[in-house]
């Protein structure tokens, strides 16, 4: 009998071009997105090694993180942003590669705009100048965040030198309770494990939850994985992934695709492959969560207090540090505290059932008229489903503007920066100092969690208002 | 075929040519020197003993909008360093001229554990080496900005949380504490009390960091293999 596999070993292997002896894999990529921040220097590399981008059809341009998301048909007021989105068409138009910019319909985030136009594929190996590429793993691909000297690596090479990290499955089992969403998965297993608790290792996510979880939420989870320092995660495909991949526009068709699907479906862990860390939770003990501290390891249950320093992995002067930040104290209870902030967007929470899962709150509620809320679609057919399923309607009649799509507050790069000083509940992704602007204070949370302290003010559970 | 590519063509061939031994890297030669060569370092060092440093406090998003690699040591840690009206922090230890008095510039910087978490922005490397360190020490480093390190030419030395903290007491009793660390032998010695421990660094790495070589030279070494492995692939 063949020595059991896991799915991270499959798509590894199956990828690996040559073994350097003491040294890493070199390792091809199917895919590679880029964007306006971390290609510019990396096409500056390839031009003055006079190479040409080796596969062009396999690179896709989107301009996301420095993007308006309002008044998107105006020119970039900006010059620095204009001219890194001028930098991005210009090359993408010099070496032949497909390029989603501002006003293009299919822009977005590129953590979108990647899996909802079929790009993404179960098997794959995908690279992007972004952490939170991790995000494609979601499709039983394995797919991480890479460097600008890799981005131009892999646009000169279609490689990349990498060693194999070592592999850690993550099951959840049972069945989650009323208004637990993928996020506060995510966020749960982080509080649990540190926000470097898988460094060194890819994960791999399985257990009921994530057998029951829409590929939405599998986003999601998969998306925070670098939150927990791994460089990504994984989750088997299945029906429920070739189901939204069917019909795509760039997935394969008719008798392509046919002949994929066996394939597909042979992408999964033996039974009883070896991880080297194997760790499993339970559906029943997470409950909404909210961060209070300023890595996405310090979270905890919304209906619950700040826990005490002694009780933290980090060394004491690192977690008061934090807590001074964020103007909070030990012990303090999260419910009741004054938010000024709320946004819903990012590759974390910027898809079609986060806007569902905001506005099945929101709907015949009045958004809190000390709270500014900023409502960012991931991507242009994000914003046209939005209106198409009448969710714009709910959100207009409770106060709520849309945006235009893009990375916007998730990392403050463009004019949506959180004040000094200000609480935000963020469904993005980091609470670091400064994430969404100098001296801003972000508590992450799901679009649920998100959506109940738009309309109360305050940080609130969201079960209470379901 | 233009110009340039055939004088690309005619450059990959020859390195195809020279690459004899195609499982090894010890035949791999660049014609790009990206950055200095790594050997031997001896130099007084910053201590930052904060755990979880994260990429957006070494380079915050808001100066990642250059098109160029220029000039990003000016905005390391600036959230930490200077105020929002851009005065220096005098509790900054980059503002303490304790350590960035005499002997300047101090080329390495000792971190907390999980140094570098975060972003994949290359930007916090860049802005590490443009302020003048070639190596940084901690317990702990995240992945990606381990790997951005190695590939422009810092060097991230792992050692154990014990040592970790020796040498932030070292440097807490006398401020011009020398480390010394050596690349080919891969270890760390505080000087002034001899201590010293090794670290990993795989061969690879080694002998590109030892040597200034780049990987693109190595794989565009085996453009062929590339190529065919590409056209065997199912999508």
């Amino acid at each position: 009998m063949p020595t059991p596999t896991t799915l991270f070993d499959k798509v590894w292997d199956a990828h690996v071009i040559r073994h350097i002896d003491d040294g890493p894999d070199v390792f091809f990529i199917d895919r590679h997105f880029i964007h306006e921040v971390t290609s510019p220097v990396a096409f500056l590399g390839l031009e003055g090694r006079n190479a040409p981008v080796l596969f062009s059809e396999r690179t896709f341009a989107t301009a996301d993180h420095n993007t308006p998301t309002l008044n998107q048909h105006l020119p970039v007021a900006d010059p620095l942003s204009a001219n890194q989105l001028d930098a991005l068409a210009r090359n993408s138009a010099r070496y032949n590669i497909s390029h989603w910019g501002l006003g293009h319909q299919k822009n977005g985030i590129v953590h979108v705009v990647g899996p909802e136009n079929g790009i993404t594929l179960p098997g794959m190996t995908i690279v992007c100048g972004d952490s939170h590429t991790s995000t494609h793993g979601a499709f039983g691909a394995i797919a991480f965040g890479i460097g600008t000297s890799e981005v131009e690596m892999v646009l000169a090479t279609q490689c990349i030198m990498q060693p194999k990290p070592k592999k850690m499955r993550i099951s959840v089992n049972g069945t989650l309770g009323k208004g637990v969403v993928p996020k506060d998965v995510a966020l749960y297993i982080i509080s649990q494990i540190s926000a470097s608790g898988a460094t060194g290792y890819f994960v791999e996510y399985a257990g009921d939850v994530f057998r029951t979880m829409s590929m939405e939420g599998r986003m999601t989870v998969c998306n925070m994985s670098i939150e927990m320092g791994a460089r990504g995660g994984m989750v088997a495909p299945d029906q429920t992934t070739l189901a939204y991949l069917k019909g795509r526009d760039l997935a394969p068709q008719g008798d392509a695709w046919d002949k994929l699907v066996p394939y597909w479906e042979s992408l999964k862990t033996d039974d009883g492959a070896a991880f080297d860390v194997d760790m499993t939770f339970h559906a029943a003990d997470i409950e909404p969560q909210i961060t209070y501290g300023t890595n996405p390891g310090m979270g905890t249950g919304v209906t619950r207090q700040i826990p005490l320093s002694a009780n933290q992995a980090d060394g004491d002067a690192s977690y008061q540090k934090s807590l001074t930040y964020m103007g909070f104290a030990e012990n303090e209870s999260m419910l009741g505290k004054p938010i000024d902030f709320v946004f819903l967007g990012s590759c974390t929470n910027g898809r079609i059932e986060d806007f569902r899962a905001f506005a099945s709150i929101v709907k015949g509620r009045q958004k809190a008229v000390n709270v500014t809320a900023w409502l960012v679609p991931g991507s242009h057919i994000v914003e046209a489903q939005i209106k198409a399923e009448g969710i714009l309607d709910v959100l207009t009649e409770a106060g709520f503007a849309l945006r235009q799509p893009g990375c916007s507050a998730c990392l403050a790069m463009n004019e949506d920066k959180i004040p000094a000083g200000k609480y935000a509940v963020s469904t993005s992704n980091r609470n670091f100092e400064g994430r969404q602007g100098p001296g801003a204070r972000t508590l992450l949370a799901s679009p649920l969690v998100a959506a109940a302290a738009a309309v109360t003010g305050v940080v609130t559970d969201p079960r209470e208002l379901i | 075929m233009s110009l340039l590519s055939q004088a690309y063509n005619s450059r990959v061939s020859k390195l195809i040519t020279a690459a004899a031994d195609r499982s090894s890297f010890s035949t791999h030669r660049s014609k790009n020197m990206a950055y200095d060569h790594f050997t031997i370092l001896r130099s007084t060092a910053v201590p930052m003993p904060i755990e979880n440093v994260d990429t957006d406090q070494i380079i915050p998003a808001r100066f990642l909008k250059a098109t160029e690699r220029k000039g990003f040591g000016d905005n390391l840690f600036r959230d930490w360093r200077y105020t929002a009206d851009g005065s220096p922090k005098a509790d900054f230890v980059l503002n303490d001229p304790t350590y960035t008095g005499e002997g300047l510039p101090r080329k390495i910087l000792v971190g907390g554990k999980n140094f570098g978490s975060g972003s994949s922005r290359e930007h916090a490397a860049w802005a590490i080496y443009d302020y003048g360190f070639r190596c940084v020490v901690s317990s702990f480093f995240a992945d990606i900005f381990k790997g951005n390190a190695l590939n422009i030419g810092i060097l991230p030395v792992q050692v154990s949380p014990e040592f970790l903290a020796r040498i932030f007491a070292a440097i807490d009793a006398d401020p011009n504490t020398e480390l010394e660390v050596n690349l080919p032998d891969q270890t760390i010695t505080l000087l002034t009390t001899g201590e010293s421990e090794s670290f990993d660094i795989n061969g690879y790495k080694k002998n590109n960091l030892l040597n200034g070589y780049d990987d693109i030279d190595y794989l565009l070494s085996m453009k062929d293999e590339i190529v065919q492995f590409a056209d065997a692939r199912p999508f």
